[in-house]
């Protein structure tokens, strides 16, 4: 389904590498067939997200906290040769009850706001918090009606629920017809929407299964690992879930397991989900071993990207070029993504330091980059001629 | 005073000692970020409490919060308590 409202693009790609150690930026040449590493940049520091707002292909941010500081934000209007830091990172208000107050432990999430309001950011943290910007990333405001919504420790588990990093407010995604459209995923907790901008939520997880759960089928207390919404196709929403991958058709609001029709042997568990910028029907996903104690590795020790080109009718294994054996990668929900190249650049990078490329739609892998630090993010940056 | 800073937040300072002016631990930290803008945030999170691997002391005695008062001629020490790989 080509689509005439997003041509495709045809600028330098750009890396944006978040690591356990700090921030990489991967240049492709023009064939994206050669690629060199600039960095790193803010040596030491956990980098959860790197992130450049497409809407002025300027802004670049970094949700950063070391192992021993508080978290913060740094902005880059250059591409990393120079940086400030925000001058009020997101931050929950002081309260006079020290019992009552919350502390950010760290920023997860970044997301650029909608077209028509271009100095707008959103932040998810951990506890699974939202915070907005309306300058650029440099002073950050809580969405009170979500931190503050009087369902949110039930919702959250007092932001307790969570991952072993932490419990994390993630997968930011706006309706493009609407700037108060917004959803959200918990990890856990579920996707929540809001229609008024933010001022009040509700859960949107029904035909989502929840089988860690006392009842397999509960409104709320999910793990979507990534959840996505295209832009050409804002009633569809995308899901890596804890229990598989899901597709909505938002007016009908019933996940469907799309991941079922998955090879059996392989199964339907990951982080990272993408979506073809140009075609809502074919999605990218990483699968992982969810099996036994959950290893959360290839298959198999057997790496391989699936596609699906129906709407997860079916799905196809892509993996030439990968480790045919003994390679247990694991990829984060937020290390994979996609170009808008055509054809599409596809990427994915390791808790294990490697970066891998496909400049076919996932047809053929090359590792672009090996030895860095523990990928937590991968994003694109074109840098149009 | 003099405030000895790790160096983590030398990033901030780009010296070992600073000087900073208050009559207690907050006071200073706010003056060190009036100086140094970004830094207390790093080191103080938003209830007002020091980070879990944020040490500070005065006349090398460890403090427990930021409301500690100071005399002239005090010595402050902000140290980091590394661990992990």
């Amino acid at each position: 389904m080509p689509s005439e409202t997003n041509p495709a693009r045809t600028g330098q790609v750009v890396l944006l590498v978040g690591t356990r150690k700090g921030v990489f930026l991967l240049h492709a040449d023009p064939a994206r067939s050669r690629w060199s590493i600039d960095g790193p940049h803010f040596l030491g520091h956990i980098a959860h997200h790197v992130v450049l707002d497409a809407r002025d292909s300027r802004t670049l941010l970094v949700a950063a906290k070391t192992g021993h500081l508080g978290p913060t934000v740094f902005c880059s209007t250059d591409l990393g040769k120079t940086w400030r830091e925000a001058s009020s990172p997101p931050a929950f208000p002081k309260v006079q009850d020290e019992e009552g107050g919350r502390v950010v432990d760290h920023v997860f999430w970044l997301t650029p706001g909608p077209v028509e309001q271009p100095d707008v950011w959103y932040a998810g943290t951990s506890p699974p918090a939202l915070f907005r910007s309306e300058d650029a990333g440099d002073t950050w405001a809580p969405v009170s009606g979500w931190n503050d919504h009087p369902n949110w420790a039930l919702w959250t588990e007092n932001g307790d629920d969570g991952t072993p990093g932490g419990s994390l407010l993630h997968s930011i995604n706006l309706d493009p017809r609407n700037p108060r459209h917004l959803y959200i995923g918990l990890s856990g907790g579920g996707v929540f929407e809001s229609t008024d901008g933010g001022g009040d939520w509700q859960p949107l997880n029904r035909g989502c299964e929840a089988n860690f759960k006392p009842d397999p089928a509960p409104e709320f207390g999910h793990d979507p690992h990534c959840v996505r919404l295209h832009p050409l196709a804002p009633d569809v929403l995308w899901q890596q879930n804890h229990c598989g991958i899901y597709r909505m058709e938002r007016p009908q609001g019933v996940w469907e397991r799309v991941g079922d029709r998955m090879p059996r042997e392989v199964g339907d568990i990951g982080f990272p989900i993408e979506l073809h910028p140009r075609d809502p029907d074919t999605v990218w996903v990483f699968p992982m071993d969810g099996t036994d104690v959950w290893p959360r590795t290839s298959p198999d020790g057997r790496p391989a990207v699936y596609v699906t080109r129906d709407a997860g009718h079916s799905w196809q294994r892509r993996d030439v070029g990968l480790p045919g054996e003994h390679a247990w990668l694991t990829v984060l929900r937020q290390a994979m993504t996609v170009d808008g190249h055509d054809p599409v650049g596809v990427y994915f990078g390791t808790t294990g330091g490697e970066v891998w490329a496909s400049r076919d739609e996932g047809e053929a892998w090359t590792c672009i980059a090996r030895h860095l630090p523990h990928v937590f993010s991968l994003e694109v940056a074109e840098l149009e001629p | 005073m003099k405030v000895a800073i790790p160096t983590p937040l030398r990033s901030y300072t780009r010296a070992p000692e600073v000087e900073a002016e208050g009559a207690t631990v907050g006071e200073i930290l706010a003056d060190l970020d009036r100086r140094y803008p970004g830094i207390r945030f790093r080191m103080i999170d938003e209830q007002d409490g020091i980070r879990p691997h944020v040490r500070i002391f005065v006349n090398r005695e460890r403090v427990a919060g930021i409301e500690e008062t100071l005399a002239p001629g005090d010595e402050v020490q902000i140290l980091q308590a590394l661990s992990g790989g």
